[in-house]
């Protein structure tokens, strides 16, 4: 059934019409039919969800083709979203209804909350799927979600402000950066001490772990830094200091973070500066800079990690960037405020 | 025997266990402390324009309490305390000899929400000499200028620097020709002189200009009173100087010709406002109003910054030797947080928070300046206010 409605949007409307003449024709080898075309279209498509934060709303947007599919009310000022490991749950941050609501991925609709704690906005998932840790900005928590039972498990006190947190994928450490504290946070996944703090540049926002758990990267908004952390050490291995030809340091406002699988290459949303910086993970340099959409801020690969989308709050489309290329092939129009983005295949 | 060995383990892994409690436990216990002073005088409730809005007696104090809890959370995972004394002196009491007897032995830094004669009375004083101060009250240029104290740090933007964002804002919108109505008060002939500097830094004309004069002629009512009064040549803006608010409200809507009004009622430039919510700003909105049952007020959020900035100085120095501390404020690699955008920093050729300057109606954000396009080797931010060419402080650090 999800494969069918990915298929179809992918191929667009003037496909399904005829498909579905032809299926009642042809009734009986109907549905093996549209599943094994399904699965051929599937190689290529991909689904973005993008929460529209002014818009209350979750567009639904198949990049491929560059279309936004549809939008659905979601709740009052929607921004974290994640998808679960088996793509079937959305987990979308509703702040303003202080609920973190779990979305099914094909039909849309709502099928349960979570108890995240007053006006929740970043989150993160552990790499097994059954644990959810939530910032809460206003109370300096973290907030430990079992999803099975959909019950607090326990809160953290941390920092003032905490913003940024992601889980290492080898399932040792949760990372939480407060915003005012200037502080990384390191909370052992297992007894959820804090067992470690790092100081950081300020304004701490976002944080990625790469795939080989080793490092942690914490981009810094108002220094418009990016630094990288040991996590053996706990310790600074480099920071990155942004620069774009033609931009005053202090639109350089870094957000989002991502690190590509093989340690190839990470991404950095500058925010206002209206770019995203392309970071060799092995040297640490960067690369280049992409212009995209207006104050960029999240970003998410594709599950192939052939492409990145990024939202842009105030332009409020979203980019395509073909990492192929190293270029930006395509925007599209979402709505308001764009704040958080999830693929599923 | 295997058996002993088996206690032998167990007791070195007790004793173990023990040294590392031992070690965060000292760790826990040798605080470094860093005491805050917080010195006001108490304020007579000045007359009342409207019912509206109830006069506020403690605008600062509670900014300031605020930042001392962020800093003792930061400071909980750093070993450092900070202390706050909270000096308030009464209305007939004398704040340099309260700042003597109560602040000089201890607090090496001391928020100061005076008028500016009383700061510049206590920062001269020599026990003042070894101390940071930061104020959190006063606007007036030539405390930025020829009266500058190099151990004085200035908060709130000058009027200097919200004349130019209005004035920034105002070339914008193209409103070139401005009518310029000053009150009586010697702040407002200060504010109408900023204005006049912002003016011509930015090539607007004043094409007219008035004094609102007070007469106590009860025949004469705001509504027909402004109607004539502003029957001038033709202009685009009225830009209004009223600092203590005691006419410029009646102005809007009662302009003979159909104008918006700019200035200190109408649209303002401020250093912070209830209606923003950008860059965070909800955040700090919302854990303000909670601990103080009202909307945080420009003297608030500048005690908030000024105490944060002591926070992250003495974070980032690991210290809370006061020439350390000050200067790591003044140095380049100093960036606070204010929930304004911007990193913001201290000028360092005055000792003025560089800042985005607010502009706000009374129900909505218009905008903030530094206005999109008004562009600057180094800073934006330094298109407001004095540059380090244009300003005739003389510090001699």
């Amino acid at each position: 059934m999800k494969n069918t409605l990915v298929s179809r949007s992918a191929c667009g409307g003037d496909f399904s019409r005829p498909l579905a003449q032809w299926a009642t024709k042809v009734a009986p080898t109907a549905v093996f039919a549209i599943l094994s075309i399904a699965l051929v279209a599937n190689a290529q498509a991909e689904t973005v969800f993008v929460t529209l934060e002014k818009d209350n709303a979750l567009a639904v947007v198949d990049p491929i083709a560059g279309k936004l599919i549809k939008t659905v009310e979601i709740g009052q000022r929607p921004r974290g979203i994640i998808i679960s490991p088996d793509n079937k749950s959305l987990y979308v941050a509703v702040s303003d209804d202080d609920t973190i609501k779990i979305i099914d991925a094909e039909t849309l609709k709502e099928t349960g909350r979570l108890p995240s704690g007053e006006d929740p906005e970043t989150f993160a998932l552990n790499p097994a799927g059954d644990r959810l840790y939530v910032s809460n900005e206003d109370d300096s928590l973290v907030t430990v979600i079992d999803l099975k039972h959909k019950k607090v498990v326990k809160q953290i006190k941390v920092g003032v402000e905490p913003e940024g947190i992601a889980a290492s994928p080898d399932k040792l450490w949760v990372a939480s950066a407060s915003e005012t504290t200037n502080m990384v946070h390191w909370i052992d996944a297992k007894t959820h001490a804090i067992v470690e703090n790092t100081l950081v540049d300020p304004r701490p926002r976002a944080l990625g772990f790469t795939a080989d758990s080793q490092q942690l990267w914490v981009t810094s908004e108002m220094a418009g830094t990016l630094m990288i952390l040991d996590v053996k050490t706990k310790q600074l291995v480099k920071t990155i200091k942004f620069d774009v030809q033609g931009i005053t340091t202090d639109k350089i406002q870094p957000v989002g973070v991502v690190i590509d699988k093989d340690r190839k290459r990470g991404y950095v949303a500058l925010g206002p500066a209206n770019r995203v910086a392309v970071i060799n993970a092995q040297s640490l340099e960067v690369e280049k800079y992409l212009l995209v959409g207006q104050r960029v801020w999240n970003l998410a690969f594709s599950p192939d990690q052939k492409r990145l989308y990024t939202t842009n709050g105030t332009s409020n489309d979203i980019s395509l960037i073909d990492l192929e290329t190293q270029t930006v092939t395509k925007s599209v129009g979402v709505g308001t405020y764009p704040w958080g983005v999830a693929v599923s295949p | 025997m295997r058996s002993i060995i088996w206690l032998l383990q167990k007791i070195f892994k007790f004793l173990f266990v023990v040294q590392l409690l031992g070690v965060s436990l000292v760790y826990a216990g040798a605080k470094q402390t860093v005491n805050i002073a917080y010195l006001t005088q108490e304020q007579k409730a000045p007359p009342p324009l409207s019912n509206l809005d109830a006069f506020i007696k403690d605008k600062g104090v509670l900014g300031v309490g605020l930042a001392i809890a962020d800093n003792n959370t930061t400071g909980q995972f750093t070993g450092q305390q900070f202390v706050l004394k909270k000096v308030i002196v009464p209305l007939d009491g004398n704040v340099v000899d309260t700042f003597n007897k109560d602040i000089v032995d201890q607090y090496p830094y001391v928020v100061v929400n005076l008028p500016a004669e009383a700061l510049n009375k206590i920062a001269d004083l020599p026990a003042a000499k070894q101390k940071l101060l930061f104020d959190v009250a006063t606007v007036d240029d030539a405390l930025r200028n020829e009266q500058c104290r190099n151990n004085v740090l200035y908060l709130l933007p000058n009027r200097a620097m919200r004349t130019d964002a209005l004035a920034q804002y105002m070339m914008k919108k193209r409103w070139n020709k401005w009518f310029l109505v000053v009150g009586a008060t010697e702040e407002d002939r200060l504010f109408a002189a900023a204005l006049k500097r912002a003016a011509k830094r930015f090539g607007m004309k004043i094409v007219e200009e008035k004094t609102w004069e007070h007469t106590y002629d009860a025949r004469r009512t705001a509504q027909s009173d402004v109607a004539v009064f502003t029957q001038v040549d033709d202009y685009d803006v009225l830009v209004v100087a009223d600092e203590q608010g005691q006419f410029g409200e009646y102005l809007e809507y009662r302009t003979w010709n159909a104008r918006p009004v700019i200035g200190t009622q109408g649209l303002i430039a401020t250093a912070w406002h209830r209606t923003h919510e950008q860059w965070g700003a909800v955040q700090i909105q919302n854990r303000f109003k909670e601990q103080a049952g009202r909307w945080m007020e420009e003297q608030d959020y500048a005690a908030y910054l000024a105490v944060r900035a002591i926070g992250e100085a003495a974070t980032r120095t690991k210290s809370n030797d006061m020439s350390q501390l000050k200067e790591y404020i003044l140095s380049d690699a100093f960036a606070l947080q204010g929930y304004k955008g911007n990193p913001l920093s201290f000028r360092s050729w005055d000792g003025q928070l560089r800042q985005p300057v607010l502009l706000a109606a009374a129900r909505s954000m218009v905008a903030v300046a530094p206005i999109e396009g008004f562009l600057h080797p180094k800073t934006e931010l330094d298109t407001l206010g004095y540059d380090q060419p244009e300003s005739t402080c003389k510090w001699s650090k």
